[in-house]
């Protein structure tokens, strides 16, 4: 299936799901990352239920914060 | 050394954001063209703080996303983030060094403390903090 990956078009198998496609884009510090599905916004703790389509637009966002 | 050029009326900009913003802290987005160990802004993002507070700032991931799909938009990449300290130095915090991920990011801390705000850039590589350069033309 054809999916967008921060803007760049890429092919990967059928099913796959957002904690699989975590991995095989090699984010870096996931536990940091918020991930957006069509702009839709994704609980982290339903990456690995949660199954992408063909034609989908995934967005990986580090969580940005501090303070004092 | 990295540099970080910054537009005179970007960094005016960042100055009213975060005065507007007090007492809370204020934050932003940085975007525009890397060159080596150059960066020059190109674009500044002045986004919301939904903490609501003096001590802390998140940036919000809506505000986060439509900043980056503008960025892309535009041929611009991601250069950092900025946020003010109300009432505290231009360095960064614990917290802030705990929360910087990104070892290729420049984080733009603004001192509100002092009679005039100051404003210093900084990476963070490894949890070390390394000072940049911050040129404003």
């Amino acid at each position: 299936m054809k999916l967008t990956v921060a803007g760049n078009a890429k092919e990967y198998a059928n099913g796959l799901t957002v904690a699989q496609l975590i991995e095989l884009e090699k984010v870096e510090t996931p536990q940091y990352v918020t991930v957006s599905i069509n702009d839709e916004f994704v609980e982290s703790g339903v990456f690995a239920n949660t199954s992408l389509k063909d034609g989908d637009n995934v967005e990986f966002l580090y969580f940005m914060g501090g303070g004092r | 050394m990295t540099t970080i050029r910054l537009k005179q009326q970007d960094y005016e900009a960042i100055v009213a954001h975060a005065k507007s913003g007090l007492p809370n802290e204020a934050c932003g987005l940085l975007a525009g063209k890397a060159d080596g160990d150059v960066k020059t802004v190109e674009k500044i993002y002045l986004l919301s703080n939904p903490d609501n507070s003096p001590e802390h700032f998140s940036i919000d991931p809506k505000e986060q996303l439509a900043a980056v799909k503008d960025m892309r938009a535009n041929g611009f990449v991601p250069l950092g983030n900025f946020h003010s300290h109300p009432s505290t130095p231009a360095r960064l915090s614990e917290e802030d060094i705990r929360l910087a991920y990104d070892g290729k990011a420049s984080y733009l801390i603004l001192s509100l403390a002092g009679e005039s705000p100051v404003l210093n850039a900084f990476g963070v590589v490894g949890g070390e903090v390394v000072p940049q350069k911050l040129s404003i033309f």
